[in-house]
């Protein structure tokens, strides 16, 4: 039975770990995520759950904490954003080289300078190339299924890798929505035990983690670590399949909406990509076959699932809520990546939207849309990347 | 109603319009109807103009940005009425709803509401002062959108707002903002 409820974001994946009950939770408030921990420490507080929530003094110390609280062979959960996110940098590579699967949500936020607290996929876009495996999330019901998945995913054993559960701040973590809760006890059987792997704690068998490597070996650590992320896809696909068993929601790599027939598409993740659906469905209305592809796992990236999607489009518009500046958008990169292999491909441009929460408005995906009908008759780019929603 | 109301409302920080429409939301939740309540976000500030939103649909709702074509206009505080176009957007057939001791004529006409428009107000502060003791207008605004709209029935609402304040308030207060959603309901009225 579904328990639905109206709550944010943020209040979603609090009670999502809730469920879980995590041995060790180590974060540090930043907004939009602080209220998410700030929920999520209530449970600690009220005995709902027996993690033991370490307060730090800074998000490299929350990471650095989970790093050693997952190498001792506890399951562990944070969250964080933005600049707490990038003060992370250092130990994220560190929680992926040590094959630590703890599980963060990150609340998208933009990037200082100038300072802005609002919903861009800058933090985590910049954190693309740490080794941790990324799922997006549309919504709030997205985001608490991802949590849940995650755990599932990251704690494989033939995967053992970190994962971030991406959702759009404010957007989605401050804005209340119906969400259909699982109870606990599916939740609990679903995650099942924690198996710990190496752990520290084990004094029987002493081992060492993330100790120095020259040239002799580093290489080959880091070829394995491109080798499991090439067995991820395969583990977020059958967990989806067992979630969707327990929970009736389907999920994939990527959510194809109306792309079978299309002509015309717009790749966009996140809170943008529901704003945009409903366009599409207007434009389906007069006559027009357009459709849209949402991306779910985005490390590691399915390239050749995604090009089998787009492949038939005339023109293709990738959507990012960040920037690689001087370089195009890191969604539209991965795009063009996945297509040019192909031998007959859509054209494809970039378009910058909504950088520091500006809100992404159904007219901004109606004018792309009415952009990509123009290139799909004429064939004509008239510029390949470009800035929309701008105030001139 | 349509298959999808979008509610914008109007008032300023500290009056609780934020927490009306997070109420309202959780109470049209009933019939297994979608339901979104977001503030427009900026810096907090007591007293600032602002502006927060509802939709509520029997379909998945998947828009995700500000109501820019209300059909439902609530305006907490009527001295916005001076400084903010609260009629920006509004649907042809919109109604709004005003907390003013003024007769819904004057106000029908300081809106310059179109025709197909309807215009109720409710003195929202007074009710509140004499049930709660407090100038917070916003469950007075709940009684008098839930009977204008018609989308929830006024003794699921006085439920949900038992509910929703239950958690933080002492019997007292919550009993005042009961009365307080009930006479909005009872004493709105059209111009």
């Amino acid at each position: 039975m579904a328990r639905v409820a109206a709550v944010t974001g943020n209040e979603a994946v609090a009670e999502a770990l809730r469920q879980i009950n995590p041995d060790v939770c180590a974060a540090y408030p930043i907004t939009p995520q602080t209220e998410l921990m700030q929920r999520f420490a209530a449970f600690v507080s009220n005995g709902k759950v027996d993690t033991e929530l370490i307060l730090v003094e800074s998000e490299h110390s929350a990471m650095s904490a989970c790093i050693g609280a997952a190498a001792a062979g506890g399951r562990v959960a944070t969250a964080t954003c933005g600049p707490g996110l990038a003060l992370m940098w250092e130990m994220l590579y560190v929680a992926s080289g040590m094959r630590l699967p703890i599980v963060m949500a990150v609340v998208n936020r933009s990037l200082s300078a100038p300072l802005n607290i609002h919903g861009d996929h800058s933090d985590a876009m910049g954190a693309r190339d740490s080794g941790w495996i990324q799922l997006w999330s549309e919504n709030a019901q997205e985001a608490y299924d991802n949590t849940i998945q995650a755990f599932r995913i990251a704690e494989n054993m033939n995967i053992r890798l970190p994962a971030m559960v991406c959702m759009d701040g404010f957007i989605i973590s401050h804005s209340i929505g119906r969400i259909e809760y699982l109870e606990d006890e599916p939740v609990r059987s679903f995650v099942g035990e924690y198996q710990p792997l190496n752990p520290l704690l084990d004094l029987d068998n002493p081992k060492s983690y993330g100790p120095l490597i020259l040239t002799d070996q580093y290489h080959e650590y880091k070829r394995a670590q491109h080798e499991v992320m090439t067995r991820v896809k395969d583990v977020v696909l059958a967990v989806a399949a067992e979630f969707e068993k327990v929970s009736g929601r389907r999920y994939g790599l990527f959510e194809s909406y109306r792309l079978d027939d299309a002509e015309i598409g717009l790749v966009i993740l996140n809170s943008a990509a529901g704003t945009a659906k409903d366009v599409v469905d207007s434009f389906r209305e007069r006559g027009i076959r357009a459709g849209l592809l949402k991306p779910r796992l985005f490390r590691p990236f399915p390239y050749e699932e995604v090009a089998q999607a787009l492949k038939g489009l005339k023109a293709v518009a990738v959507l990012d809520r960040a920037d690689s500046f001087g370089g195009y958008g890191p969604v539209f990169m991965e795009v063009c990546s996945a297509l040019y292999p192909l031998a007959e491909r859509p054209v494809v441009i970039n378009k910058i939207y909504g950088l520091g929460g500006r809100d992404f408005l159904p007219q901004h995906a109606e004018e792309v849309l009415a952009e990509l009908e123009e290139i799909a008759r004429t064939g004509k780019v008239r510029v390949a990347k470009e800035y929309i929603g701008v105030r001139e | 109603m349509a298959d999808t109301v979008e509610i914008r409302w109007h008032g300023r920080g500290g009056q609780g319009t934020v927490t009306a429409a997070k109420v309202l939301a959780d109470a049209c939740l009933t019939g297994g109807r979608h339901v979104q309540a977001f503030p427009e976000y900026g810096p907090e500030r007591s007293g600032a103009p602002l502006k927060a939103y509802n939709r509520i649909s029997s379909k998945e709702l998947r828009m995700h940005c500000p109501v820019l074509e209300p059909q439902v206009v609530t305006v907490v505080d009527a001295s916005l009425l001076d400084s903010v176009d609260v009629t920006e957007g509004a649907k042809p057939d919109a109604v709004f709803i005003v907390n003013t001791a003024k007769d819904p004529k004057e106000i029908r006409e300081k809106l310059g509401a179109k025709p197909g428009q309807r215009v109720f107000t409710v003195d929202a502060t007074r009710i509140a002062l004499e049930t709660i003791g407090r100038a917070f207008p916003n469950s007075p605004m709940l009684g008098a959108v839930c009977r204008v709209t018609g989308l929830v029935s006024l003794d699921h609402l006085l439920e949900d707002v038992r509910k929703s304040f239950g958690k933080k308030f002492s019997e007292k207060i919550i009993q005042g903002n009961l009365d307080a959603v009930r006479r909005g309901y009872e004493e709105v009225k059209e111009g």
